[in-house]
């Protein structure tokens, strides 16, 4: 076990850095233009270009020009290029809202995907079957920022039944914070509700027949009992691994688009509206973090899960 | 051992003989045409298969109805126009800025955008450009996946490594992210591989980022099946009959792939078409004037509070054909896969 996490972990390092080099390449590497140019504006002159290249160190060789933007991404030293802000204060500043949309989501979305999946798995082939199955499809081939939009529009600005936009910190207010976050939650959750439900339906079917499940039965435990703690919760454990790796692309840059839709002004948003304005450093800054959350967090359910099933294979 | 999927299908074949239409002949019955009358069978997947081709054909129908019905095109915009609808005369932009709404007539059948464009033209124009930016980066995918997980399945040791390492580089980025950051990348120069040459605004550019960021989905299954295949009987009899290793992997193992990727491929499709959908709403797709329903989405949420419709109309569009998609790809796994036979009769 020690030595599996300790060979998970130096992976993990591995690819990071692997992460890293890619990142740099699609910024500094594939386009086919020069970077000193676009960083000058409209009609530069030749020798405002000259200086920015100096500047910005773009005359360097490729691998000195790596080294010295990890560096400024470790110390906190990356500034952006159209608002001179230091990225890593404004990603910091923007955190608290893309977990708040993250947390919240991934809790909405499992409670509901499990009630879902339970249900339509113990009414398989009747009409409530059918007709929350089908609700499931068009869920999931609902683009979030096209629902999002429209959940924006009227229940947010026309009807006025939730607040349009604005983010209150948890710290100041719970109740507002889930008021203003219940919108983003539902349209981020709806995806992954449909989703989730299926897996959980066939998992579901696929345990409800099996032997320990009439042992349970037989010896006379309440379909409620059978239901939750014998099928249940071997079904689950499917979807606790997906649940993890899906949070963590949420929040690795997987809310940027709900995030731009409610305005929320969250991390991904960010890297967004940067990509808008061809801002190289939030952008990069952001991928990289984005999929170090996703590698981190993809190692940890690893882990977890090799620690809970002792079957899983050690490599 | 090697016999599984081999007694897997002669115990399934029977039964689905039994099952569809009590024929009592099992010889020659090969498991593609037991797949094809299942999925026969299955009335909803194929109405849903039907909705997608219409819109397909409605899409490529497009230049016929923008010149006999819309008399426009996608581009022209009649900001200072006026139409006469049921003999009053309307502006097509009102002087506040808000465009016209659906008006169910030839001209403008579906309104207006903020530029006086026809939003019914600029649909199935954008419908074009969303369907063969979805299909082209599906079919890039899928045969970048083929020859990753072939070649990464049949070599093993170090070409898998390489490869696997490379898919899961790719995989640990956030989707979207990755399609944005290199969305942004190509669009400020284009494209530049030796004889290869992109322009920023070409179509391709989309369609070859969502093939790149979606290659581990397929290509991360198809390897393991090829590593399992590759120590079949089948292909070591193959091998003692002298074929060498490109033969195996054409005629052994290609052919064996060919169930897995035609369950794939809708679902592959429709992930692409909203995959397009997401970036174009970006910015860092397809890039305007072209139309594409997610540079119309885009467009109509900028507006929604001055026409609701601008961001409907593409939205209702983009779902319908992913629904489509979604269900008729359904429709396919349950009729290739004998799992989920297993799961119907249990049902």
């Amino acid at each position: 076990m020690k030595r599996f996490v300790i060979r998970r972990i130096l992976g993990m390092i591995l690819v990071l850095f692997a992460i890293s080099i890619a990142t740099f390449c699609i910024f500094n590497v594939i386009p086919n233009s020069d970077p000193a140019q676009r960083l000058a504006g409209r009609n530069p002159t030749k020798g405002q270009i000259e200086a920015i290249r100096r500047q910005w160190g773009f005359d360097k060789p490729v691998y000195v020009q790596y080294v010295k933007t990890m560096e400024k991404v470790f110390t906190g030293d990356l500034i952006s290029y159209v608002s001179q802000i230091e990225v890593d204060k404004e990603i910091l500043q923007d955190a608290p809202r893309t977990f708040s949309l993250a947390i919240g989501a991934a809790i909405m979305w499992m409670a509901f995907a499990v009630a879902l999946g339970l249900y339509t798995a113990v009414r398989a082939g009747r009409f409530a079957d059918r007709f929350l199955t089908a609700l499931a499809l068009i869920g999931i081939s609902m683009p979030v920022f096209w629902i999002g939009a429209l959940m924006s529009y009227y229940l947010g600005f026309k009807w006025n039944i939730f607040p349009n936009g604005g983010y209150v910190p948890l710290t100041e207010d719970p109740l507002q914070w889930a008021y203003h976050l219940i919108m983003p939650w539902t349209a981020l959750s709806l995806l992954f509700i449909g989703v989730y439900s299926r897996i959980l339906r066939s998992n579901v079917l696929d345990t409800i027949n099996d032997d320990y499940v009439r042992t349970a039965r037989a010896k006379g435990l309440s379909e409620r009992q059978v239901l939750l703690r014998h099928v249940l919760r071997n079904s689950l454990i499917p979807i606790v691994t997906l649940w993890g790796l899906d949070f963590g692309a949420v929040v690795g840059g997987g809310a940027l688009l709900t995030e731009t839709v409610f305005d929320l002004q969250g991390v991904g948003q960010y890297a967004a509206e940067s990509v808008a304005q061809l801002d190289v450093p939030p952008v990069l800054a952001i991928v990289m973090f984005g999929a170090f959350f996703v590698v981190v967090v993809n190692t940890v359910v690893d882990i977890v899960y090799a620690t809970l099933d002792p079957r899983i294979r050690l490599t | 051992m090697a016999i599984e999927p081999a007694s897997e299908l002669a115990s399934a074949v029977p039964e689905a003989i039994v099952a569809e239409g009590g024929r009592t002949r099992v010889a020659g019955l090969a498991p593609w045409r037991i797949a094809l009358r299942r999925l026969r069978r299955n009335r909803v997947a194929l109405a849903f298969g039907a909705l997608f081709l219409v819109i397909v054909a409605m899409c490529l129908a497009a230049p016929i109805y923008a010149s006999q019905i819309a008399h426009t095109d996608p581009f022209k915009n009649h900001l200072t126009d006026q139409i006469t609808i049921d003999g009053v005369k309307k502006d097509v932009v009102a002087p506040s800025g808000v465009p016209i709404g659906p008006t169910y007539s030839g001209r403008f059948f579906l309104g207006a955008d903020g530029n006086g464009r026809d939003i019914a033209v600029r649909l199935l124009y954008g419908g074009r450009t969303s369907l063969t930016i979805g299909i082209g980066a599906a079919l890039m995918s899928t045969l970048l996946s083929i020859v990753a997980g072939t070649l990464a399945g049949f070599y093993r040791g170090r070409v898998d490594a390489v490869i696997t390492q490379i898919l899961n580089l790719i995989w640990s980025f956030p989707p979207v992210l990755l399609g944005i950051a290199l969305g942004t990348a190509l669009a400020l120069g284009g494209l530049k591989i030796g004889p290869l040459e992109l322009d920023g605004d070409s179509k391709l550019i989309p369609s070859i980022i969502i093939a790149i960021v979606t290659v581990p989905y397929t290509a991360r299954p198809l390897r393991g099946q090829v590593l399992a295949l590759r120590e079949k009987e089948f292909v070591e009899a193959a091998r003692a009959q002298g074929a060498g290793s490109l033969r195996i992997m054409f005629s052994e193992i290609l052919p064996n792939l060919s169930s897995t990727l035609v369950v794939f491929f809708p679902l592959m499709v429709a992930s692409a078409i909203g995959f397009e959908a997401a970036l174009s709403f970006l910015g860092a797709g397809v890039r305007p004037p072209n139309p594409s329903w997610g540079t119309m989405i885009a467009d109509g949420v900028e507006r929604i509070i001055t026409g609701p419709h601008l961001a409907i109309v593409p939205g209702v569009m983009l779902v319908l054909s992913l629904l489509g998609l979604n269900v008729f790809g359904d429709g396919v796994r349950d009729a290739f896969d004998p799992r989920a036979k297993v799961r119907v009769r249990r049902s």
